[in-house]
């Protein structure tokens, strides 16, 4: 399971690195749960996440308006995605960095977090059912298009 | 006037609407409108009542760069006061939010209750007879710098100038009015997110006002077919131009042509999960999107069941933290809830409809470099700054610069 978990995580983290944000909805099950939010808030019971959607198709929906309505300067992520860690049966933990190089070169460590994850295994194929992004600030430079 | 004055030209022909570009990138003017702006005549955000529900719990905020301590005394009332050590000038507080049944300074123990007054001094009478404060020492000659508490409906506001006028009528009747029906049941806090904004805080005070901009830059509800400028509404501005509310209305017809030729893509898109906007009109009044601003660093926000703050910070000349703070009714049902959860993908700093002011202002510094005597333009809706029927108006943006330059002496 561990082994399966890391290449889903490798090939969800590529999929948004290299710009396939297309494919990055069908990492997800139909009805699923994709949050982010912070450590903070998590403590403090807070449900709102900057990023909230129970629907495959809210997820593409996101992807639709980044590329046809939000505005926003050429930019990039890096992801360096951790060992994930079980954490059940169908669960577990991972930590990230993302580091964003903006179109003039700069790069910042742009959000450092893990994520919190429930699979589900549909005939061999694995997807998220729940991905909850923690990242451990509260603070996001500028903006958030693409999704971490 | 020296270099950095107004230019006359601008100042006496076009009047509100001309801002020459360095008043949003001269480092002097941090000082002189942390004095003369948030130290003066104006009502900062400060918390929210259910921040600071019982006595002894307090919240650590900001008026402009000056930290301060929120906190509910014993009595139940709400003190205010600058986070800063009489000693040696360090934090008494330096976490978010805490409950105590006082404060004490970590560096050297000086004891304050939860109104601010100094208490205690650690070791006054010295050690062993040794050492010691002089004789002559009184700590009640020592005073922190309190703040004048108002609330409306829950939310907290202070301010450290005694001339300034009661909230009602710094607000006006129709700021205080939408604030009062947003704030009409006890609200909870369910996010908080600061966006860090490459900006001068400036640029994003106007961009709160600036009704123009929101349906040409934020093209998202264009993109998806979803709502037309032509929609009833309007802007209201306070009668000393610093606080607004401007209103969009639910239509009452779906088609019209008012976004013809503009840089969205009218091709028929439409939401894949349409539950994004299924919202209910809570307050009966068909208002789908509302902001209200307060001079000087405070705006609310209704965008269908989204109700969020925002308080922004200034750090630096070209730096501001924008504190978002997503709310809902502490009596929320479930449901309604779950729509407020989704509803927030329009705002924040991924917002449909609200990312693209975490870098508009970056887009002004970088474009204004050297166009330090240059001016921006503001004459959409005239050159006042009375309250219109269209948001095709920069009325609400000339009342903040009136009210700026009144405190400003520019």
């Amino acid at each position: 399971m561990l082994s399966r978990i890391a290449a889903l995580n490798a090939e969800y983290a590529a999929a948004i690195d290299d710009d396939r944000l297309e494919e990055w909805p069908g990492f997800f099950r139909e009805a699923c749960l994709y949050k982010i939010t912070s450590a903070d808030n998590l403590r403090d019971g807070n449900e709102a996440g900057i990023v909230y959607a129970d629907s495959r198709a809210m997820l593409a929906d996101r992807v639709v308006a980044l590329r046809r309505a939000n505005v926003y300067e050429r930019q990039t992520y890096r992801h360096i995605v951790g060992t994930p860690r079980l954490t059940g049966s169908a669960s577990a933990e991972t930590p990230f960095l993302v580091v964003r190089t903006m179109r003039d070169g700069r790069m910042d460590l742009f959000a450092a977090g893990r994520y919190r994850d429930r699979l589900h295994d549909e005939n061999g194929l694995l997807r998220f059912a729940k991905r909850i992004v923690i990242c451990d600030s509260s603070h996001f430079d500028t903006l958030v298009a693409i999704p971490l | 006037m020296d270099q950095t004055s107004l230019h006359p030209s601008s100042t006496t022909r076009n009047g509100l609407t001309r801002v020459p570009f360095h008043v949003y990138q001269d480092p002097a003017l941090l000082d002189h409108e942390q004095r003369d702006v948030f130290e003066g005549p104006v009502w900062n955000y400060l918390c929210l009542e259910a921040d600071i529900p019982n006595p002894g719990d307090w919240r650590t905020t900001f008026v402009g760069r000056m930290p301060v301590v929120v906190a509910r005394t014993e009595s139940g009332t709400i003190a205010a006061f600058e986070n800063r050590c009489l000693h040696r000038g360090s934090l008494i507080c330096f976490d978010n939010a805490g409950h105590a049944r006082d404060f004490t300074c970590v560096y050297h123990a000086w004891r304050y209750g939860l109104d601010g007054t100094l208490k205690s001094v650690a070791f006054r009478k010295g050690v062993n007879g040794k050492g010691g404060m002089p004789d002559s020492f009184r700590p009640e000659e020592h005073v922190t710098r309190k703040l004048r508490i108002a609330t409306v409906s829950g939310l907290v506001f202070g301010t450290a100038c005694d001339r300034t006028p009661d909230i009602e009528t710094y607000l006006g009747p129709e700021v205080l009015a939408a604030l009062r029906i947003n704030a009409s049941r006890p609200l909870t806090v369910i996010g908080r997110f600061t966006e860090v904004l490459p900006n001068n805080w400036k640029l994003y005070a106007e961009n709160v006002r600036d009704t123009y901009h929101a349906s040409l830059l934020h093209v998202f509800f264009a993109t998806f077919r979803i709502n037309r400028l032509s929609q009833g509404g309007g802007v209201s501005v306070s009668a000393n131009g610093g606080c607004h509310v401007s209103t969009t209305l639910a239509p009452e017809q779906e088609t019209d042509t008012a976004y013809d030729g503009m840089r969205s893509v009218d091709d028929g898109l439409r939401l894949a999960d349409p539950s994004l906007l299924d919202a209910v009109d809570e307050h009966g009044d068909r208002v789908r999107q509302q902001i209200v601003s307060v001079f000087p660093s405070f705006a609310m926000q209704r965008t269908y069941n989204v109700l969020a703050i925002r308080q922004f910070v200034p750090r630096g000349v070209d730096r501001t933290d924008l504190n978002w703070i997503y709310l809902g009714y502490a009596d929320d049902p479930p449901d309604l809830r779950r729509r407020r959860l989704k509803q927030l993908n329009l705002a924040g700093p991924a917002g449909f409809v609200s990312m693209e002011d975490g870098c508009i202002g970056n887009f002004v510094e970088r474009g204004a470099a050297v166009a330090a005597n240059a001016s921006s333009l503001m004459e959409m809706g005239g050159a006042g700054t009375e309250s219109q029927d269209t948001r095709a108006t920069e009325t609400a943006i000339r009342g903040f610069w009136k009210l700026w330059r009144s405190m400003m002496g520019m």
